[in-house]
């Protein structure tokens, strides 16, 4: 996994909450062979204005002039601004590797949905939690502040605003650790190999069922 | 003697306490997990953890069918177009064999919803820790285990070590009391208590439902409740085993017998909460006030009762919310004020792992019993097993003199990438568990509804009161 380094980037404010992941990245990619190249499928159904396909060109289909993400102010966007209970619904990673692919390195919410944070943080993805009165404050500064960018500072866990306004944020340790070195879990998890083991081993004396050939 | 406080365990902290192999300083623990269920979708994992020199710790424990994207036209591999689909099916297939894994391919009876066949084989059973890549994996919850849907990466993970890190969450007890009028079933009660709590309301938490409405459930009907628990934002939903739980599991293939059975049976019995267990929050649902249900939005949140109308955006304080509402309303086509009774429907879905059960065939039967549909309708059954019984029920007979169409199992329309899909504007009925914008093809409009309210308004056309229709 890539290693998060400090991000300075345009905020694309998505003025909404339970914004699924669905609609992030629709269900019909999920069937792609691919791991990458979602990008120009996030927020398919909300960015054109017709039925995409996996392995359609993309740059000749209709947009959606409506949609905050076609918007020439926020192109290249690297911050996701959004309202509460982020990447709710379906389990599918695919949500978070479209964004990963489309360019997006934070995410701001007041809340996320459980499995989808979790996701994230395998994909070198930062989703980051404030407040709803500074997300407030944060969609009000944009709409009048054409190229406002925030800088996030993951190390210091402050997000730092165009004025030099500060607003920090709790991170857990370990997620943290493992962002910034970019480390595979697996590879931690197996350090523990033999508590693995050993658990293992008394485990299958404590619940013998589990673990019986099927007759 | 009561037991001090500080000792008592809810149900949950039972069950994830005794997979815990060691803890971060961080409170992070690494859980064993006992077993993996695995459907299509997720069948590159296999060939990527190869690929970077890694085995799969417990093939054993490791349980597999195509769901997502199998065709309800399809009854077996061959049956399948050539494309992406197919592809997905062979490959998934193609894993099992070359791993050795248990496989319950499309020509096996036992093939079916991932969440519907875990539980029908005994795969299922209480105490246990069970994962899989699909959120909806809260089902299994229903049977007293530690369930949770998880991403393509831990996936990965769990295969190659049989683990995960988690961060215990904190613990939700929701009661519903009182008795559940009659016609109304699960996803009623489900769909009021998201309702209550909103879409967000279990985030971070695993949630008990307890009460006597719970307890008179079949475990058929308590699975919708703990399937539908991650529309409420929680990623665990379970349920407290009992003597209707072990009758349920008892002599199902994979289940323990014997000695085994009396072993694990004692342990199960030893696993509700604890009386002065402590819950962060607690809830409380009155069953004898819940309608039948019907959604108008799109997050499972918006719904009111088969007798009200459509809510007013602008009676709602949270701007937010309002935004939410206002959008949805757009999309759907509704306008604040429309009585539910007066919304007609183009299609009707009965199916998916949340209500396709013989449970739920039997409640829609009974309102298609001599009547026909008037709009398109779809019956999938969740496994070959739920298809063959009630087929023997004469079920099968009941659907097709009625005008609808019976079909082979799998997710069809709920996740719509088989191609059973509403075309765009279409409103559709159905018993599935999500009303995203898009969920059933693009620009659909999906209502979510019982089984039984599901055919009420396939036989008249609109949202029609399902006790209305009993004879």
């Amino acid at each position: 996994m890539e290693a998060f380094k400090t991000v300075k980037g345009v905020v694309l404010p998505i003025d909404r909450s339970n914004i699924d992941t669905d609609a992030i990245i629709p269900k019909q990619y999920l069937k792609s062979v691919a791991r990458s190249g979602f990008g120009a499928n996030l927020f398919d159904e909300w960015r054109y204005l017709d039925h995409g396909e996996p392995g359609q060109e993309h740059s000749n289909r209709p947009i959606n002039p409506n949609f905050v993400l076609n918007e020439k102010r926020y192109t290249g966007a690297e911050v996701l601004l959004a309202r509460s209970n982020f990447g709710c619904g379906s389990s599918r990673e695919h949500a978070v590797w479209a964004l990963r692919d489309y360019g997006v390195k934070v995410i701001i919410a007041s809340s996320f949905a459980d499995i989808f944070f979790n996701n994230c943080f395998k994909n070198g993805l930062l989703p980051l939690v404030l407040p709803e009165d500074v997300i407030d404050v944060l969609f009000d500064s944009i709409k009048d502040e054409p190229g406002y960018m925030l800088e996030v500072d993951l190390e210091s866990q402050n997000i730092i605003t165009p004025d030099g306004t500060q607003h920090s944020f709790d991170i857990e340790r370990f997620r943290k650790y493992c962002l910034v070195n970019g480390f595979d879990d697996i590879d931690l998890t197996l350090q523990h190999k033999k508590d693995i083991s050993e658990f293992e081993a008394s485990h299958k004396q404590r619940m013998p069922w589990l673990f019986e050939d099927i007759s | 003697m009561n037991t001090p406080r500080s000792h008592s365990k809810t149900l949950f902290e039972k069950i994830f306490d005794r997979h815990v192999i060691v803890t971060r300083e961080s409170g992070d623990a690494l859980l064993f997990i006992d077993r993996q269920l695995i459907h299509d979708l997720h069948y590159r994992a296999f060939e990527e953890l190869q690929a970077t020199g890694r085995t799969i710790r417990y093939p054993d424990q490791l349980f597999a069918t195509p769901d997502h994207s199998v065709p309800t036209t399809a009854k077996k591999l061959t049956d399948i177009p050539q494309g992406e689909m197919r592809d997905t099916v062979a490959g998934l297939q193609g894993a099992a064999e070359r791993i050795g894994f248990t496989h319950f391919d499309m020509t096996d009876p036992r093939h079916g919803i991932v969440h519907v066949i875990g539980p029908e084989q005994g795969i299922t059973l209480p105490g246990l820790t069970l994962v899989c890549g699909d959120s909806h994996t809260s089902t299994h919850g229903a049977l007293g285990c530690l369930s949770f849907g998880i991403g393509s990466t831990e996936v990965k993970h769990v295969l190659a070590t049989q683990t995960l890190w988690q961060r215990k969450p904190r613990n939700m007890r929701i009661t519903v009391d009182g008795t559940l009028g009659p016609g109304l079933s699960a996803k009623d009660i489900i769909l009021a208590i998201i309702r209550h709590i909103g879409a967000a309301g279990g985030t971070g938490y695993a949630i008990e439902y307890a009460g006597s409405a719970i307890r008179q459930l079949s475990i058929e009907g308590r699975m919708t409740i703990s399937n539908m628990t991650i529309e409420a934002g929680a990623r665990f939903g379970i349920i407290a085993p009992d003597d209707k739980t072990l009758e349920y599991v008892y002599g199902r293939p994979h289940a323990p017998t014997g000695e085994k059975w009396e072993e694990a049976m004692a342990y199960w019995r030893t696993l509700p909460s604890d009386d002065t267990a402590v819950f962060a929050k607690e809830i409380n649902i009155n069953a004898a006030a819940i309608e039948p249900t019907v959604t108008w939005g799109n997050s499972p949140q918006f719904c009111v009762g088969i007798s009200d109308v459509i809510p007013d955006p602008a009676s709602e304080t949270d701007l937010a919310t309002r935004a939410n509402m206002e959008s949805a309303l757009t999309y759907m086509d509704l306008l604040p004020g429309t009585p539910i009774n007066k919304i007609e429907i183009d299609r009707v879905f009965i199916g998916s792992c949340t209500n396709s059960r013989i449970e739920d065939l039997r409640q829609a039967a009974e309102v298609f019993k001599g009547r026909c549909v008037v709009v398109p309708t779809l019956v999938v059954p969740g496994s070959g097993l739920v298809k063959s019984e009630a087929e023997r029920e004469g079920l099968d007979r009941i659907f097709i003199d009625a005008g609808a169409q019976w079909r082979e199992p799998g997710c069809s329309m709920c996740v719509a990438i088989n191609g059973d899909v509403l075309l765009p504007g279409q409103r559709c009925a159905s018993t599935s568990n999500r009303n995203f914008q898009g969920r059933q093809g693009m620009g659909s409009r999906t209502h979510l509804v019982s089984p039984a309210m599901a055919a009420a308004a396939a036989v008249t056309g609109r949202f029609t009161d399902s006790r209305q229709l009993s004879r």
